[in-house]
């Protein structure tokens, strides 16, 4: 089990500590997510009357937009790089790379999310409940992680990988789609919370999600 | 054998047609397009049956690592789209004189959707990955890890919307007269068999393309060793392959 958590850490360790150097996944991230909303703003022509209402899908569909970039990113880097060579050749159990990686994306992705959110306050002049709303984004970014991590590793085989990463996991995230814009209404100050089914699917799609990853991964990986 | 299973498709299609014809009687409210359900309703559980195919194709695969298996998922994968897409035109035929819409963003409806979207990736991703083996370990993991979305899919949108007409038939009182369910039953029946009928056709089609394959490969491999080169892929970059 030790074993196991060691491994994890390892690779998480690393993949850190290569974006840290860098910092080009990161900031590349946050600067598109923070283009999207201001996008958004001209798109929906967000005035204040209706901009809580709509708000909610707003945020949810740049983070999912930002995290994607990220997601794709990620792979091809080690790709391009060899390094996945060297991650297959090591004595990593195949879950344990799974884990990792989806930490490493659900890590890079809350930064993200935490200056969306910081951004759309500040741009929308929206009052949020914190506390609810981080515990919704939080089940459905590690469903996101979690799916993202595994189509990633499938989508980095293909031609056209930037395009083939969405047109796979979109269909299979509209679970996390509905239910984070549904279970954040009482953030926002939407109505009282409906939210408890919302986040109930939302921790089911996550367990589904991180048990097929772990398994599949293996098959995803192997070369 | 297969030419029973021809032979038994048109005379079931052919009894079918004649019953959404002339037997099943005009439904009250509706008058005669109420008569595609007959088509609808039937693809739409092909396509489910197609897809639980592909499922247990893409288990059996990645088991086993037969491309027998992958080509049965291939197959029915195809299959299956074709009938979502059936689904969703007839489903959109049927809507407008009713509801007087295309469509609606009602639960079953945007479920269905999806599970296009999803399958039609699975072709996608079939297309545009250059290496066989590759392309056929990855969508087996694709045609397993997305069948398991159908349920959480199906939850989440009904939960969020609805409208489409709640079940007639599949219920413990089926709110239909005798007629209609009977012609029902025997239209899936005929579906099921044309189902079966393109799935055997296609498989073989793909069980010959794969032996192709492996036979150019063979003698490209031959003629190269002959040659003192190193043996060229028929595959990567072919997209006939």
């Amino acid at each position: 089990m030790t074993a196991f958590v060691g491994q994890v850490y390892a690779v998480l360790a690393k993949d850190l500590l290569v974006e840290w150097r860098s910092r080009d996944l990161v900031i590349a991230m946050i600067v598109f997510a923070f283009l999207a909303l201001v996008t958004f703003n001209f798109a929906l022509d967000l005035r204040p009357d209706m901009v809580s209402a709509v708000g909610r899908g707003v945020l949810w569909v740049v983070v999912v937009f930002a995290g994607t970039i990220g997601l794709g990113r990620s792979f091809a880097a080690e790709r391009d790089q060899g390094t996945l060579e060297g991650l297959l050749i090591a004595p990593l159990d195949r879950s344990a790379l799974f884990f990792a990686k989806v930490l490493g994306n659900l890590l890079f992705m809350a930064l993200v999310e935490l200056v969306a959110v910081a951004a759309f306050v500040a741009l929308f002049n929206v009052a949020i409940d914190p506390l609810p709303l981080a515990a919704t984004l939080a089940l459905g970014t590690l469903g996101l992680a979690a799916t993202g991590t595994l189509f990633a590793g499938i989508a980095s085989n293909t031609r056209a990988r930037e395009v083939m990463l969405p047109v796979l996991l979109f269909p299979i995230i509209v679970p996390i789609l509905i239910g984070v814009v549904q279970a954040s209404q009482p953030a926002f100050g939407e109505g009282a919370a409906r939210e408890a089914p919302w986040l109930v699917l939302l921790a089911t799609f996550d367990v589904v999600y991180l048990a097929a990853g772990a398994v599949a991964f293996e098959y995803v990986l192997e070369e | 054998m297969t030419k029973a299973l021809v032979v038994a498709t048109a005379v079931t299609a052919a009894l079918a047609l004649a019953m959404i014809v002339g037997y099943a009687p005009n439904e009250r409210v509706q008058g005669v397009v109420q008569r595609i359900f007959y088509f609808h309703v039937p693809m739409a559980w092909v396509a489910y049956l197609a897809f639980s195919v592909v499922l247990v194709a893409s288990i059996a695969y990645l088991w086993k690592r037969d491309s027998r298996w992958d080509a049965v998922a291939r197959a029915s994968v195809e299959i299956g789209v074709l009938f979502t897409t059936l689904v969703l035109v007839t489903g959109s035929l049927w809507g407008k004189p009713i509801w007087n819409t295309w469509w609606t963003w009602d639960g079953r409806l945007t479920s269905t959707l999806v599970l296009w979207f999803i399958y039609v990736g699975y072709l996608m991703l079939r297309a545009y990955t250059p290496d066989p083996e590759r392309a056929a370990r990855l969508s087996a993991v694709l045609g397993i890890v997305g069948f398991l979305d159908i349920p959480i899919i199906h939850f989440s949108v009904q939960w969020w919307r609805t409208l489409h007409p709640e079940p007639v038939i599949a219920r413990s009182d089926p709110q239909a007269p005798p007629e209609m369910i009977l012609t029902l039953v025997v239209s899936l029946v005929a579906m099921t068999l044309l189902y079966t009928t393109l799935l055997v056709y296609r498989t073989a089609l793909e069980r010959i393309r794969d032996e192709n394959r492996e036979l150019l490969q063979g003698e490209v491999n031959e003629l190269s060793t002959q040659a003192g080169r190193a043996p060229v892929s028929t595959t990567v970059g072919n997209p006939n392959a």
